[in-house]
């Protein structure tokens, strides 16, 4: 009895020990990141930015982490439940065509029924669902033929990709390329009423754009139903060991079509990000390697939601950094400092964070 | 009389096989029925039909006397059907009550069931697993996560798994065999006290001593088929070896006594690191003589398994020495380690042992094909692997084919016979042999036994590691418990017994 007590009295400690490693070191390594950019920031723009700018840069920061968030959470609820996704570059790009097309036309059908004003809200928001509807696709293929057809889940994706980047680039080059008249143009600033005037807070938080706060409430979304409800405990359990789960009468199956079809639609959301909440243009590769960054971040955050915004904070730090520099000393070719998320990128994959761990059946195809 | 559960007639047929042949099977509520047999004979099948992970293709299942069919291990759990599988179904890093509840979480809500993404009640089914555990005198901590759990304890979740979904009936698929002797012992007492309270237990197992120790009836299944039912007090050992397996079987092995030699190797304080660069082997020190058979007893898992790969150089040594005969061998290629005249027997040997996709004939020099005969310069001369190959399979009797069938497709019996007969026949002066019969039939663990004698006795040093006591008991000279990465004592086999080398598997050291 007593050896079993203090067999339970270790656990408790060591679970406590996890704890402290994932959420102090992540927490404390960003916070020291951010001063540490600062920092740096000052020293090649001579001392510059202060206040205003500070402020202007973490906003930022939030607005461009938006998109790879999105693409970790993707990356999160596929791979907690098993089936890697590489190809969320693809369903992003996809997305960005998609909702550029949508925003476009629909506006010019609606304008002269409803009014400008009017059919610029429907149209945008319709093209936030249609293109989310369209990666939605794209994980519907790649879902089927590595769950059920057990194809290598690292080829599928990679097809996906290449699907995505030839699909949208010729449906571009025949539609969206020229003579197009005017749009909508993308979502305008929401101001969240009384939060929006907190001084410093208020201008980093609370005066985004839509995409941005659903990103937000995604991350707690998904971190409750991960961790507080029935579906993401066997989600978790199918991702680790799927035998198990089958033998406890759970549908293997099921489990990973909802979760990457899930997915999918977060990945939709990433790519709708570029050219409705972004930029009012669409270039064919315009997501430029985001969806993979967002995988990064998820690796970063260990698979867990929270985790993986940090690791998309990280990353869309980086890049405003980079924005603020070229601002102020625009003798610096742009090249460079744009280098810094994809450098930061691989730092993290090689592990610098700690050893992260993939869920045990990651990747790996059940057979029944 | 009443039976808790009944099988008549079922026949199950795998491509090639005839896992169950018309297979009758009785269990009366609250026995504890051992179900014995050797690897392959069946029992695991006909379990998994009974829990329906499989569909027989023949033949009627009744619970309580009702005719069911069940489609899935759900319609088994939904009928008071328990199992514990032989590799424990849990997911080690979630917590024991979320392995309990997986599957089962939510009860329900003023009668409808909750859905799916509605708040696990976790403190609720934490206080059920408590009682339950209390009231069966399980000892299971809730909170606990399963991966630090003990190998024992998950057993425990397991058990408490299938009490949490009000099983009647309760499968045990070879339980004991990741346990020492003790923790086994403490399993039957669990066992009986289920029993007690009601719940109907099958015990499959192929160890005949654990039978007589907690078996109310006794089925012998062989070769898919059931070939009797008796009762503890009409039958012997010997018998039901017989039944087993279909012959008399000599269940002692024959050995002359040691005359230990020089020493061939040599280990000082040895330490390596297993994959999470935890101390695996914590300072272990032995030699092994020239005519000698050093067991390494324990449970799997303490450390025998990196200590074997550091020694055939296939990891990483931290520190300490590792000399064969007067060559230093610590940190040399496993080449010349085989070079130097070491035989390995690998623990796993699908993974490190054979090439599965490659022919009998190839597998059969893989240590040995780029010398001469078999090699001359850069050519392989395949007419001499083809004549070794022929000589080999005759006097081993591996059942094969040709020389050219794949090794993969042999049976573990004979694919193990593949690496026995490549690794002794070559001139070794040393043999590390790690659980070389694992999932072996009675036959063949004959077969391996008397040639492992026999390399002794041509004056060869043998390492043998095996988890399975009786194993090591019946062909060591000496006897080396390994607990936690360290040698706890080293015992003389002839007076060693089987509850002293329980307790040193446990880690209990004897006052001396």
């Amino acid at each position: 009895m007593s050896q079993s007590a203090s067999t339970a009295a270790t656990t408790r400690l060591s679970s406590v020990r996890q704890l402290k490693g994932r959420w102090w070191v992540t927490a404390l390594f960003s916070l020291f990141l951010a001063v540490a950019a600062w920092m740096l920031l000052n020293l090649i723009i001579g001392g510059q930015c202060q206040g205003e700018c500070v402020v202007g840069t973490l906003a930022q920061t939030l607005r461009v982490a938006t998109p790879i968030a999105f693409a970790a959470f993707c990356g999160v609820l596929c791979e907690r439940s098993g089936v890697v996704d590489i190809g969320i570059e693809g369903k992003m790009l996809m997305a960005a065509m998609v909702a550029y097309a949508v925003n476009l036309f629909a506006f010019q059908a609606l304008k002269g029924s409803m009014g400008e004003q009017a059919a610029g809200d429907l149209s945008r928001w319709l093209a936030v669902i249609l293109g989310a509807l369209s990666a939605v696709i794209l994980a519907a293929l790649h879902a089927v033929v590595s769950i059920e057809f057990k194809t290598n889940q690292i080829i599928t994706g990679t097809v996906v990709n290449i699907l995505a980047l030839g699909l949208t680039g010729f449906l571009y080059r025949q539609f969206l390329a020229e003579n197009l008249p005017a749009g909508p143009g993308t979502f305008p600033i929401f101001n969240v009423p009384v939060l929006s005037q907190i001084p410093v807070i208020g201008p980093i938080f609370f005066q985004q754009k839509p995409l941005t706060y659903m990103m937000l409430i995604s991350a707690l979304l998904i971190h409750y139903v991960l961790f507080y409800t029935p579906w993401g405990l066997r989600t978790r359990a199918v991702g680790e060991h799927p035998r198990a789960a089958d033998t406890l009468g759970i549908g293997v199956y099921r489990i990973r079509y909802v979760n990457v079809l899930a997915g999918g639609l977060i990945a939709g959301l990433a790519g709708v990000w570029f050219t409705i909440e972004g930029v009012d243009v669409f270039n064919p590769m315009m997501t430029n390697g985001l969806g993979f960054i967002g995988l990064a971040a998820m690796i970063f955050g260990k698979w867990n939601p929270f985790g993986a915004l940090i690791g998309a904070l990280i990353f869309g730090l980086g890049t405003s950094v980079t924005s603020t520099v070229s601002i102020f000393r625009p003798d610096i070719p742009s090249q460079i400092p744009q280098m810094l998320p994809y450098l930061l990128t691989i730092i993290v994959l090689t592990g610098v964070v700690g050893r992260a761990v993939p869920p045990a059946a990651d990747g790996e195809p059940y057979v029944k | 009389m009443e039976l808790a559960l009944q099988a008549k007639g079922i026949t199950k047929r795998f491509p090639g096989v005839l896992a169950n042949d018309h297979v009758n099977f009785g269990l009366v509520q609250g026995e504890i029925h051992a179900l014995l047999g050797e690897n392959g004979a069946g029992k695991s099948t006909l379990m998994n039909i009974l829990y329906g992970l499989y569909q027989p293709d023949e033949g009627q299942i009744f619970v309580d006397g009702v005719e069911l069919q069940f489609a899935s291990p759900h319609d088994a759990i939904k009928h008071g059907i328990g199992m514990v599988h032989q590799h424990f179904m849990l997911v080690p890093p979630l917590t024991v009550t979320e392995n309990i509840i997986l599957g089962q979480e939510s009860t329900s809500i003023n009668g409808r069931p909750a859905s799916q993404l509605s708040i696990l009640q976790r403190r609720k089914a934490a206080q059920r697993i408590r009682d339950l555990s209390h009231q069966y005198k399980l000892d299971v901590d809730p909170e606990a996560y399963v991966r630090d759990l003990p190998v024992g304890a998950q057993q425990r979740v397991e058990i408490v798994k299938a009490l949490y979904r009000s099983a009647d009936l309760l499968i045990l698929d070879e339980p004991t065999a990741v346990l020492t002797p003790q923790e086994a012992d403490d399993l039957f007492i669990i066992m009986r006290g289920l029993a007690k309270q009601g719940k109907s237990i099958v015990f499959i197992t192929h160890k005949l001593r654990e039978v007589f120790a907690v078996a109310d009836t006794i089925s012998v299944m062989r070769a898919g088929k059931m070939v009797g039912t008796v009762s503890p007090a009409e039958a012997t050992s010997e018998s039901l070896a017989a039944l087993m397996v279909g012959r008399e079987v000599i269940l002692q092995v024959d050995k002359t006594a040691a005359h230990p030699g020089q020493p061939i190797l040599t280990v000082t304080s040895l330490h390596v690191r297993d994959d999470r660069q935890h101390m695996a082997v914590n300072d272990v020190s032995f030699d092994v003589r020239s005519g000698e058979i050093l067991g390494i007893a324990g449970v799997q898992g303490n450390g025998q398994s990196e200590l074997t790969e550091a020694l055939t150089g296939l990891r990483h040594v931290h520190s300490g020495k590792v000399a064969i005969l007067d060559t230093d061998t610590t940190h040399v290629m496993p080449r010349e380690i085989i070079e130097v005249g070491v035989a390995h027997i690998p623990e796993d040997r699908q993974k490190h042992g054979l090439v599965l996709s490659f022919p009998v004939r190839d597998n059969l020099a893989l240590c040995t094909y780029y010398r001469s005969p078999f090699a001359q310069g850069i050519e392989v001369k395949y007419p001499v692997l083809e004549r070794n190959a022929e000589e080999l399979i005759n006097t081993f009797d591996i059942r094969t084919p040709s020389a050219e069938t794949p090794v993969g497709s042999l049976s573990g019996g004979n694919q193990q016979k593949v690496i026995v007969a490549r690794e002794l026949t070559r001139a070794v002066k040393l043999v590390i042999a790690n659980q070389p019969t694992r999932g072996l039939d009675v036959g063949s663990i004959e077969f391996i036994h008397k040639r492992i004698v026999q390399a002794r006795e041509r004056g060869a040093a043998v390492l043998l590691i095996s988890a399975e006591l009786d194993e090591i008991m019946s062909l060591s000279d000496r006897i080396a418990v390994m607990y936690k990465g360290s040698i706890l004592d080293i015992v003389d086999a002839r007076t060693a017994t089987r509850e002293q080398l329980g307790l040193l598997m446990a880690g209990v050291k004897a006052q001396k």
